[in-house]
């Protein structure tokens, strides 16, 4: 499976990564090899085998609807590159 | 006698009969940090003000139970009240998290005496602790060799008695290959047995908090503390904690063990494989049944590691996006920029790979090529231990293809190899120092059925007893 700079360039947009071209360059060459090396997996017939989702057998982890205590708002924001009042603060969204 | 030296169990029973000082064993592991720190390289962040006045704190009460008073350092993955917690990325220089990860704070409750944050490879992803953005660690028998990763710089400060002992994680191996590199003892217990809560998540279905130590009595005594349900997390496992001091002895009499012969193969050096083969002699010796065994899957972990892996780390590391903590491009114009450049610039090359690779076998049209079908596959090696365990108490390997060789050797194919299929199982596995070749030491893995993790220390401890590779130090005074 080759991956092209292309794709690459569409799979950055997706997971929001800006990328130099010299990295699309790279990383298509060497996703294509980490892809090709899958391919040894297609030697096992997995048609009715369910797939591992989760390695325990629970599942539904509830708690009781509490209230419980929570970060205080200064605390929360204390780490923000940019905030304003209470609030994060983002560049414009429209 | 140098006081760094000690064993936790021996400093814990010291601290206990008042023949020592907390302030005194923090000095000697103080004066340990100077001097071969500048060597090593394991730190991203010390923390010595702090600890001398936990210290202080602890002498004045003199109550020191279990671990209290005793100096150790944390996995910079692990978040730490306070203190800066940066992945070794530059996404999260400076961050200072809000609260502790629960095994950390399980250790703080106890006394313990943290000194500082351990180096890692950039959010785990790596494998010789040369993806941290800070610097590479070297590996105490031989500064010129890698020390392993991601868990490198917990591995080395443990080895350079810079610390009595160590919490990391292991996802892929990386606790388990780097104390395997840097001859001391890792144990990754089973999947939920230890609250994930405030360790930074890369593959969420595989993270597991635990120690690294310089022998098995130490890694009981941690995993006694460490252990247990924490409603923080919901994976975290209900069963009952034993008290793992308790599974410390020396009869293996009927003990039945196996050694998959998927793991002595060709790719395995042949002096490792020697080194391993001469332990299960030992073990013979000590009263178990060894026997050869097969888990057939094994040479499909890799793929299948990957491809989960880096899906899961896909979907973890969308968190990191600018807005409420880390790196953030501020010339952007819009939010879409931000996030993208935020992004690009914060994370290296090893997690930006990783994350487009996650979501290339995420989308739609690759989902079942790629994601589905490593899922299945991963069942396949989790039954390959459910039948081995039928038959055996538990499996014995090499936990690594080779000795740590020289930086810039790079086989990143090899290193993780024999680790990945034990973290795909869910089931608890730990290396322990099995042997030297060339004056470098030689991992020996252990791998147990869920929650054996007494069985995996009674083989251990009786292993390092009959041995004496534990004893055996890396030598770094000029």
């Amino acid at each position: 499976m080759a991956l092209t700079e292309k794709d690459v360039e569409r799979l950055s947009v997706l997971a929001r990564i800006s990328l130099t071209e010299e990295e699309k360059k790279a990383f298509a060459r060497q996703m294509s090899s980490i892809l090709d090396s899958a391919a040894v997996l297609d030697e096992l017939s997995t048609d009715r085998i369910e797939p591992l989702i989760y390695v325990l057998s629970k599942y539904n982890v509830m708690r009781d609807d509490k209230v419980r205590p929570s970060l205080a708002n200064d605390e929360a924001l204390a780490n923000a590159p940019l905030k304003e009042d209470a609030m994060f603060k983002v560049p414009r969204l429209i | 006698m140098n006081l760094y030296h000690l064993t936790v169990h021996k400093a814990a029973e010291m601290l206990n009969r008042r023949e020592i000082k907390a302030q005194e064993v923090l000095e000697a592991v103080s004066r340990r940090i100077d001097l071969v720190e500048n060597k090593i390289k394991a730190f991203i962040t010390l923390t010595l003000d702090q600890a001398e006045k936990k210290a202080k704190e602890l002498d004045d009460r003199h109550e020191f139970t279990g671990l209290g008073g005793i100096p150790y350092g944390v996995q910079d993955n692990l978040c730490t009240l306070g203190v800066t917690t940066t992945c070794a990325s530059k996404m999260l220089e400076g961050f200072i998290p809000p609260y502790d990860a629960t095994a950390v704070g399980r250790l703080k409750a106890a006394g313990a005496v943290m000194v500082g944050k351990l180096n890692m490879d950039e959010f785990g992803m790596g494998h010789f602790t040369e993806t941290s953005c800070f610097h590479p660690t070297n590996n105490p028998w031989d500064l010129t060799r890698v020390a392993g990763g991601s868990s490198g710089g917990a591995a080395a400060a443990v080895a350079a008695g810079e610390v009595y002992y160590a919490l990391a994680s292991d996802t892929g191996g990386s606790l388990r290959q780097s104390a395997a590199y840097c001859g001391v003892v890792g144990m990754r217990p089973t999947y939920g047995r230890v609250s994930r809560y405030g360790l930074v998540a890369v593959a969420s279905s595989m993270d597991q908090v635990g120690p690294v130590t310089r022998n098995v009595t130490d890694c009981a005594l941690v995993l006694n503390l460490i252990c247990g349900y924490d409603g923080l997390d919901s994976n975290s496992l209900e069963a009952e904690v034993p008290d793992y001091r308790g599974y410390l002895e020396t009869n293996l009499k009927g003990m039945r063990i196996g050694f998959p012969r998927e793991y002595f193969e060709n790719y395995v050096d042949e002096s490792v494989r020697d080194a391993v083969k001469k332990a299960l002699l030992k073990y013979e010796e000590l009263g178990a049944v060894v026997e050869e065994t097969g888990l057939p899957h094994s040479k499909y972990a890799l793929p299948v590691f990957r491809l989960l892996a880096s899906a899961e780390a896909s979907s973890n590391m969308a968190r990191f996006d600018g807005v409420r903590y880390g790196y953030r491009d501020e010339e952007a114009q819009d939010i879409a920029e931000m996030m993208s450049n935020s992004r690009g610039r914060g994370f290296g090359p090893e997690v930006k790979r990783n994350i487009l690779l996650g979501t290339y076998v995420l989308s739609k049209e690759q989902y079942d090529t790629y994601y589905l079908r490593a899922m299945k596959v991963r069942r396949l090696i989790k039954e390959d231990f459910d039948r081995a365990f039928e038959k055996y108490d538990l499996l014995v390997a090499p936990t690594t293809a080779t000795v740590a060789f020289p930086r810039g050797e790079r086989n990143e194919d090899l290193s993780d190899l024999l680790t990945i299929p034990a973290s795909l199982a869910g089931i608890p596995a730990m290396s322990i120092p099995g042997g030297m070749v060339d004056g470098l030491p030689v991992g020996l893995q252990l791998m147990g059925p869920r929650l054996a993790e007494g069985t995996l220390l009674k083989a251990a401890y009786a292993f390092e007893q009959a041995a004496d590779y534990h004893l055996r130090t890396p030598v770094l005074e000029v």
